[in-house]
């Protein structure tokens, strides 16, 4: 009994070193393999436009949300101390370090991460990819390719996007609505808010995110079983990783680049 | 490549094995498809025709064997040299694998606008006789989202003939077409070999259909060729296996009963273990 667990332990860690070492192998295939510009560009801003700037009314939204509460939020809680004036920093720094990459990276992964799952688990599923292997396509450059370097290029501008919109909103929220003098709530955050610290640090933040997010839906769809169950499994097995990765390496980015006392 | 006067087999399988995890799928497969002819693959579902296709193919790897394609070993070639032998191949899948975000003509455009940097007038031109061989030229508008099952296939089997390939094969190009598709598939199937001088290689188990128009055919079951030869060959095959699955017999060699464990057991009936499966 024992020494069965033990065994299913051990294939349960032989399984995950064996995906990795998969999606390892298929990264280099996608990344090694340089399609002619004239080709490839066209792709690219195809994806570019349908996981990039579709994704913009989501990320739009919910950066003014996002922001709108934490005005609401810092004022409540900075007034205790007579310190609203401090809410522009507030709302600055908690976007552009913290919440601008994370939740534009889980937003990206519920809205284009899981659909480009299902479009190329249908595409292997329906056997195009192997029809495109068939006619000597290669779909790792035709199809992965444009569509993981678009997820790259996406989500540090979609942070960003979201990062404004939210500063914007916790203006809206805290200088309009409650009243922060205007000077002091723009002046704090140019004073404190560091590019190199703090805007670098972001932006280096939402690179890993988009890569990782990117890198996890185009394997996930590429690998599935393709079966509609299959397709199911997958769709949820991206959002579930590509979240679980976010806030792990959240943590570590965050020990590493600001954990320094 | 060579002269029409070539007679060498243009594929050549040779003490092919190939295993899915368990499962030994191919167990020393050994078979010559003729330059130019039609040759069929028969088989009971499950004794994986279409892996064969792929091995062809070259997008799994036999265990071991050789696979020589036109002179040259497949699961031995460079992605590079793959890629290019490829391009004498087309392929007709089973679901018709149409891009679903291209339309109709430029599914057939497809496969020219990425291997030749013809002129778009050109392409059009080609793409329009391939659509007319099939008969659907005035079809080119549409998306694969509305097409018949039929007629994805037709298109599927123009956009496999665009780059004027030397070998086609077909994947179960009869599956659940009804008789006027079928009728016209096996007259395309006919037209091109004859008018394009193709080799093809068509993997079904419909019997009669495929009998009926092939030069050559092969019987597959249990990991090997069971039989082989010229249809009226095979039809008077002595092995009994081969009249089982020309003639569709329900039970013969190839059991009706999946392996059970005793009847007996199962029922509760101890007595009567000893009687199997009844």
């Amino acid at each position: 009994m024992v020494t069965d667990k033990l065994a299913a332990f051990g294939r349960l860690g032989l399984d995950i070193i064996a995906s990795l070492g998969r999606s390892g192998r298929f990264l280099a295939g996608v990344l090694g393999g340089v399609s002619k510009p004239s080709v490839a560009f066209p792709l690219l801003l195809k994806q570019l436009y349908s996981i990039g700037v579709l994704s913009l009314a989501i990320i739009v939204v919910s950066g003014l949300f996002i922001g709108m509460v934490l005005g609401l939020q810092g004022y409540t809680i900075l007034s205790d101390y007579g310190s609203e004036a401090a809410i522009g920093q507030m709302i600055a720094l908690t976007l552009v370090r913290e919440l601008g990459p994370v939740v534009t990276a889980l937003l990206f992964a519920g809205r284009a991460g899981s659909a480009l799952t299902a479009e190329i688990g249908l595409m292997k599923t329906t056997e195009q990819l192997s029809s495109m292997e068939m006619m000597g396509v290669d779909p790792l450059r035709r199809v992965i390719a444009p569509r993981l370097w678009a997820g790259f290029i996406a989500v540090p501008v979609l942070a960003a996007v979201f990062s404004v919109v939210g500063i914007w909103g916790g203006m809206l929220v805290g200088v309009e609505w409650l009243g922060v003098f205007e000077g002091s709530f723009w002046g704090n955050m140019q004073s404190s808010v560091s590019f190199t610290n703090d805007v670098l640090n972001g932006v280096i933040k939402s690179v890993v995110f988009g890569f990782v997010c990117t890198w996890i839906a185009v394997y996930q769809g590429y690998d599935c079983v393709p079966t509609s169950a299959g397709i199911s499994s997958a769709t949820t097995k991206t959002v579930v990783y590509s979240s679980l990765a976010v806030l792990g390496l959240d943590f570590v980015l965050t020990a590493v680049m600001f954990g320094d006392f | 490549m060579e002269t029409g006067m070539d007679t060498s087999p243009y594929i050549e399988l040779r003490d092919v094995v190939f295993t899915r995890g368990d499962r030994r799928i191919f167990d020393g497969v050994s078979l010559n498809i003729p330059r130019g002819k039609i040759t069929a693959i028969m088989g009971p579902s499950g004794t994986g025709k279409t892996t064969l296709l792929r091995l062809i193919g070259g997008q799994l790897r036999p265990d071991s064997g050789t696979i020589t394609v036109a002179g040259e070993n497949v699961p031995r070639l460079k992605r590079k040299a793959l890629y290019r032998l490829r391009e004498k191949m087309g392929m007709l899948f089973q679901s018709g694998a149409l891009f679903t975000d291209l339309s109709v003509f430029e599914n057939v455009a497809f496969p020219l606008r990425v291997h030749t940097s013809l002129p778009e007038d050109m392409i059009r031109d080609i793409v329009l006789m391939k659509l007319e061989a099939v008969g659907l030229r005035g079809a080119r508008e549409l998306m694969p989202a509305e097409l018949s099952g039929g007629m994805t296939r037709r298109v599927a089997l123009a956009r496999a003939i665009a780059l004027d390939p030397e070998l086609i094969m077909y994947d179960e190009p009869f599956t659940g077409q009804d008789p006027i598709a079928m009728g016209v598939l096996i007259k395309l199937i006919r037209d091109l070999n004859s008018s394009m001088g193709l080799t093809s290689v068509m993997v079904s188990h419909d019997v009669q259909e495929s009998l009926s128009i092939c030069h050559y055919a092969c019987i597959i079951a249990d990991g090997q060729v069971i039989g082989d030869g010229k249809p009226e060959e095979l039809k008077a095959h002595p092995s009994e296996r081969v009249q089982q699955f020309l003639h569709g017999h329900p039970d013969g060699p190839v059991p009706f009963h999946y392996p059970a464990a005793d009847a007996g057991r199962d029922w509760g009936i101890a007595g009567r273990a000893a009687d199997g499966n009844g």
